[in-house]
């Protein structure tokens, strides 16, 4: 029974790739073929080719990009549902359960920002990301559906984390947005933004939106770090033992800090802020991927 | 240097009013608050003594100079060295120069009233402004205080502050991280931990001397420890078939709280400890220990019980020691215990399972100097072989015996044993109520703007409504737009 859904869960992210695969190529249709070279014969010889963005002529591109990204989404929950189903457990037991919950989480932070701000263009760049997380967790990470430790068997892993692996998916959007802001800055002091690129939000917008998500979630991180002491402290006798994986949280926690300060309390803006966003996000990447696969101490739940 | 150039002179009290106010500005908290992260990363790439005191050992055997020097700048201790700390003590006495004088200043602002109206309210913010009908200042206090807005009522205008919170808040956090620190050096101060190996059928009776290791704080001592005993019934570790992974261990005792008091039946499990006030008692290993029974010469017992065996790896092969020290000359086993035995040919004896289903201990046998008598501490479950000869090499399963020159040893079976970590830690409620009020105080400050908004009805009958929103935060926009429709009577 356990195996009928393990089976169900491995399909439907399978499936989810293969739609998530058509929401990239329908966001790259979108972004490529809404720049309209002039029509008539006389303006393309010389210099004077003015390219206009014509989205009226992709609309129906970004609605199916869009549209496919809800039903990975669907299927990505279908399949990590149906992975705890088979193992009779919140299904984060293992780094490939890491991963397909963080692209869950990763897809669900920026659709439930769609709602609120026109951020389709990030759709081509969202996909590729959860494309390169499933891609990886598929064919690197994946290990059986199994019963967890000793030690994992608590309420707490459910909280502790469910909280980490949703500030992880909003600190690595708010990641995308500052990448983002910096792209376009460096393309701005050159002159003006590239057609494709007309559409997207002014710089101002971006960096409001990478700090806002920032803000947003950092209690939910500080939580989370708060959830696993009180855990450690009735797994492993102390609720802080500078395991690598707790002082790499430190460090994320204390990068983010020293972000939210720079911006509230000193003002940095734009650049300056967009870097720190990044060296941020770039300490919680690191504590998930090195310090999960490389790293001893007592957080070796990758599996590999 | 130029002697042209004259400097006040500063004096004593002068340069330390300086260095204090460039301790606590705030430039010097951020670069000390990412200093600190900086400094927290080698500890997590380099072995740390406390964690894995093996691999700082390899690190020591390998490369003694490298170590040698690694080790004076603390780098196998990096979050107790005198950098780490001089780093994290600054940036809390920054903390507390900054947070402190800040915390009076908003608690004398929050009891004052809001800065009267200003002059031209047509240079604010979301300024709009219609025809009075007279009563608008009257129900616009009536709006604005039940959206608690703490107010300042002039003759024809109104001034109205909200979003104090915003700071409460951020002032709460930053006290409940000094908070936490206090609950941590508190811990340490006040606290001990100590880890003991009890075999299935033992007692444990909390005195230092039933310890393997025993670590007080500095102001503790041995009277501090609770005078419990805990007799360990039984252990059953359930693992799976597929994996070998461990999917339970239960560990089922009887304790008793202190001299007198009856015996009282409880159940250990990874995640719930025992606990005994701020002490508490975890489970955090187990292993197997054979029984043996060592005969001299003529048949006497010199050597009868379960002896604990350490686990190498996952599927628990265990090596271990029996050191038989009143033969005559000095007899030991170096000895390895294997819960599923079998043959591998690169590795020799394995397990290939962690359940004890068929067991076999394997041993050779050392005659000669243990050297106990050196005065160096030896290993429990290690023998210095360096004076001794061997003379025998055999293999067990439980019930068979083995006769060598000089005596005899039988394998009897095994028990399995658990390590108990008993830790103290009186600071942990601090440390778990700065984390709380950490977080809360970071809702209120994130998420409450601190905004002013002003009515009044000029001498020519007009009504004017304007804002200020204190941090750039959105939604004062739609908030006087709210109370401007309101105030016109609009539907």
């Amino acid at each position: 029974m356990s195996q009928t859904w393990a089976y169900i869960s491995n399909y439907s992210i399978y499936s989810a790739m293969a739609v998530f695969t058509l929401s990239f190529f329908a966001h790259a249709y979108e972004t490529a073929w809404a720049v309209r070279a002039p029509q008539s014969a006389d303006s393309t010889d010389g210099n004077l080719i003015t390219k206009t963005l014509d989205y009226t002529r992709t609309e129906k591109a970004a609605r199916i990009a869009t549209a496919m990204m809800i039903l990975g989404f669907i299927l990505l929950f279908a399949g990590v549902i149906a992975r705890g189903i088979s193992a009779h457990r919140v299904p984060w037991g293992n780094m490939y359960e890491f991963s397909i919950t963080g692209a869950l989480a990763f897809t669900g932070a920026y659709l439930a920002a769609l709602r609120k701000y026109d951020l389709r263009w990030l759709g081509l760049l969202v996909s590729i990301a959860v494309l390169l997380t499933l891609g990886t967790a598929v064919a690197v990470l994946y290990r059986p559906s199994a019963p967890l430790v000793p030690a994992l068997k608590s309420t707490w892993l459910v909280i502790h984390v469910s909280a980490a692996i949703i500030s992880g998916g909003v600190f690595l959007l708010a990641n995308v947005i500052a990448g983002a802001y910096l792209y376009l800055d460096s393309m701005e002091r050159k002159g003006p933004r590239a057609v494709w690129a007309q559409r997207l939000p002014s710089l101002e917008v971006l960096d409001q939106l990478s700090y806002r998500l920032v803000a947003f979630v950092f209690p939910l991180w500080t939580f989370a770090v708060i959830a696993g002491a009180i855990w450690a402290e009735s797994a492993w006798g102390r609720y802080w033992g500078w395991d690598p994986k707790e002082t790499w949280a430190f460090i994320t926690w204390v990068a983010y800090a020293a972000y939210l300060h720079a911006r509230v309390t000193i003002g940095w803006r734009g650049r300056r802020a967009a870097w720190l966003c990044l060296f941020a996000g770039s300490t919680f990447l690191f504590n998930y991927i090195y310090v999960n696969i490389y790293g001893t101490g007592k957080h070796t739940y990758s599996g590999l | 240097m130029s002697k042209e150039i004259e400097l006040p002179e500063l004096g004593a009290t002068g340069l330390l009013r300086y260095s204090w106010r460039q301790l606590t500005s705030m430039r010097t908290a951020l670069i000390l608050l990412l200093m600190l992260g900086v400094a927290a990363i080698p500890g997590s790439l380099i072995p740390q003594r406390d964690q894995n005191p093996m691999k700082v050992r390899e690190y020591f055997s390998d490369s003694p100079t490298l170590a040698q020097w690694m080790d004076r700048v603390s780098l196998f201790d990096v979050y107790g060295s005198p950098w780490f700390s001089a780093i994290y003590i600054l940036l809390f006495i920054s903390l507390i120069g900054c947070v402190l004088p800040r915390s009076v200043e908003h608690f004398h602002a929050a009891r004052a009233l809001p800065p009267k109206t200003p002059k031209n309210l047509d240079r604010m913010e979301f300024h709009s402004t219609w025809n009075a009908q007279g009563d608008e200042i009257e129900r616009a206090y009536v709006l604005l205080k039940a959206k608690r807005f703490r107010i300042l009522r002039e003759n024809n205008a109104i001034s109205a502050e909200k979003g104090f919170t915003r700071e409460t808040g951020n002032l709460f956090f930053h006290l409940s991280l000094i908070l936490i620190l206090i609950g941590v050096g508190f811990g340490s101060l006040f606290g001990m931990r100590g880890d003991a190996i009890v075999n299935v059928g033992e007692r444990f009776i909390n005195v230092p001397t039933t310890y393997d290791s025993l670590k007080f704080g500095k102001l503790l001592n041995e009277k501090a420890l609770p005078p419990f005993v805990i007799t360990v019934d039984n252990f059953v570790a359930k693992y799976n078939t597929l994996t070998n992974a461990p999917e339970d261990y239960t560990l089922n005792v009887s304790v008793i709280d202190k001299p007198g008091a009856p015996s009282v039946k409880k159940t250990v499990k990874v995640n719930s400890p025992l606990r005994f006030g701020s002490t508490n008692v975890y489970l955090q290993a187990n292993g197997y220990s054979p029984i043996v029974t060592i005969r001299d010469r003529v048949g006497n017992v010199a050597l009868q019980g379960p002896v604990p065996f350490l686990p190498q790896d996952g599927n628990l092969r265990s090596i271990g020691a029996i050191k038989v020290p009143d033969a005559d000359p000095q007899i030991g086993f170096v000895a390895t215990f294997l819960p599923t035995q079998a043959r591998d040919s690169v590795q020799g004896g394995i397990s290939v399972f962690p359940e004890a289903l068929d067991p076999k201990m394997l041993f050779s046998i050392w005659r000669g100097d243990l050297g106990l008598n050196t005065g160096i501490p030896q290993s429990v479950y290690r023998i210095d072989t360096s004076k001794m000869e061997r003379i025998g090499l055999e293999s067990l399963k439980p019930g068979e015996s083995f006769s060598y020159e000089g005596g005899s040893i039988t394998f009897e079976g095994y028990v399995p044993w658990v390590n108990l970590q008993v830790v103290r830690d009186p600071g942990k409620n601090y440390a778990l109520l700065g984390g709380i009020v950490a977080i809360l105080g970071l809702l209120a400050s994130l998420f409450t703007r601190r905004r002013r908004i002003w009515i009044r009805i000029s001498d020519s009958g007009k009504v004017e409504v304007a804002g200020l929103a204190k941090n750039a935060a959105p939604g004062l926009e739609v908030e006087i737009a709210k109370l401007v429709s309101l105030l016109k009577g609009e539907k």
